[in-house]
């Protein structure tokens, strides 16, 4: 019963639900206020985000006629549900160590695919043509960073010595090594294009595709959707400080470093976003493959000379 | 005043619908993205697709070949949502009046759609940056 409490707890308030909506809703009012300062605006105020939703929940909601209902109207829970489980399971790990399981981190590899899937199902069910180059352009998209994002990952692994468990990859600071920083910088890209941010957010792109994967819902759905990627600005830069930065310490100063280590890999996103253009999908793929593809495949190579021989910063 | 209305207010995602301008109206409205103006202040957006948008910024005399697509655009946002008619053109078609290929002016286009749609006017050939910000402003506050 205490553990039922406990784990509903975890997931609908603490570091659940509430608190990841609201973090993110901030997090998304910071990329819109950092984007605003880097052209030289004033930039929206604090309580933007949350207006934008609350407007959006007070709307009507139109489906499309020739729309696949269920699917159309069930996409955007999948998604939530998705980023839902991962910022708990990333947050139970950083907050109270001893209740992860072995081999989170592969369930945290699937749960991070279920956002993208969310928007391909939703989008393919819209019957419109935009959405259907958005859908295409998404898919390509997951399947080119997802390579990526998993090789960096075997490098992680095996930087920590062969640890399955997010506890225990948090000890490790992977990115002081070269492999390490390689691998850091490749899945900060995969993030980016995670988040769907520029210069890969070939599959929204509001002025080819008019929102693309997202065009053909209005009201709560939209609303839906904002919030779930506002949640992902939330889960997916912890997961790299977890992964890559060493982590978040449950108290003192070990938390004021996570936190700015999560303000680092947020800027950094941000800053990458707005120095850059939206490159074309071929390009994207591309890059994905061949460029972070060579540069992961000799981290890999790397980190196991690193391993083999006990050389710490290789 | 409930808060479905309230919240409108504060962030009114605008969709930008061409029905013949010749261009001037619409380089005026891009004007009010640009640093100088920055309508992101009071949570205004331009967004791509009119089923996210709470206004339509129209522009132009609404030409025979443009009067369907404009009432689709209506159809396709979600109310509660008004429509701003941007420069002479809309309001009451301008130097275009009697023109052959004129079917406006816009508001009457809209109001065969939704006789309860609400319209707001903001004149000028172009109007300014400010009276455009000035028109929303006012439509916004009598909402």
């Amino acid at each position: 019963m205490i553990e039922a409490l406990q784990n509903l707890f975890w997931i609908l308030i603490f570091p659940g639900f509430l608190f990841t909506v609201v973090l993110g809703l901030i997090a998304s009012w910071i990329v819109r206020k950092v984007s605003a300062l880097v052209q030289w605006r004033v930039g929206p105020p604090l309580c933007q985000p949350f207006y934008d939703v609350m407007k959006l929940l007070g709307k009507e909601v139109l489906v499309p006629q020739e729309a696949q209902r269920t699917l159309f109207l069930t996409a955007p829970l999948i998604g939530l549900t998705g980023v839902l489980l991962l910022s708990t399971i990333l947050g139970v790990s950083a907050f109270w160590p001893e209740k992860t399981f072995v081999g989170d981190i592969i369930v945290v590899i699937y749960l991070m695919v279920l956002p993208s899937l969310a928007l391909i199902l939703g989008s393919s069910a819209s019957a419109s043509p935009h959405a259907a180059v958005g859908t295409s352009r998404e898919m390509k998209l997951v399947m080119g960073y997802e390579l990526s994002l998993v090789l960096a990952f075997i490098v992680v692994i095996i930087k920590s010595g062969g640890q399955l468990g997010l506890t225990a990859i948090a000890d490790h600071a992977p990115v002081l090594s070269i492999s390490g920083l390689l691998a850091f910088l490749a899945a900060l890209l995969c993030v980016q294009a995670k988040l769907g941010f520029v210069p890969f957010d070939i599959a929204e792109a509001e002025t080819e595709v008019a929102g693309g994967v997202i065009m053909e819902y209005s009201g709560a759905l939209l609303a839906i959707w904002k919030v779930m990627q506002a949640m992902m600005l939330v889960a997916l830069p912890l997961f790299l400080v977890i992964v890559f930065l060493g982590g978040f310490g449950a108290g003192g100063m070990d938390l004021v470093q996570g936190v700015g280590k999560y303000v680092l890999v947020l800027v950094l996103i941000i800053l990458i976003k707005n120095t850059n253009p939206r490159v074309r999908i071929d390009q994207a793929m591309k890059f994905f493959w061949f460029y972070c593809g060579i540069a992961l495949v000799a981290a890999i190579i790397l980190a196991t000379i690193g391993s083999y021989y006990d050389i710490g910063w290789l | 005043m409930s808060w479905k209305i309230w919240s409108l207010k504060k962030s009114p995602w605008v969709f930008h619908v061409n029905v013949g301008a010749c261009n001037n109206c619409d380089i005026e409205i891009v004007n009010l993205l640009t640093p100088k103006f920055d309508v992101e202040r009071f949570g205004i957006k331009l967004v791509g697709s009119p089923r996210h948008a709470d206004a339509l910024l129209v522009t132009g005399v609404g030409t025979r070949q443009a009067v369907p697509r404009l009432k689709e655009v209506y159809r396709q946002t979600p109310k509660p949502c008004a429509v701003f008619l941007i420069g002479a053109c809309p309001c009451g078609t301008g130097i275009f009046h009697g023109g052959y290929h004129v079917e406006g002016p816009v508001d009457k286009i809209i109001r065969e759609e939704d006789p309860n749609a609400i319209i707001a006017y903001v004149p000028g050939c172009p109007p300014k940056p400010e009276a455009i910000i000035s028109g929303v402003v006012k439509a916004l506050s009598a909402l």
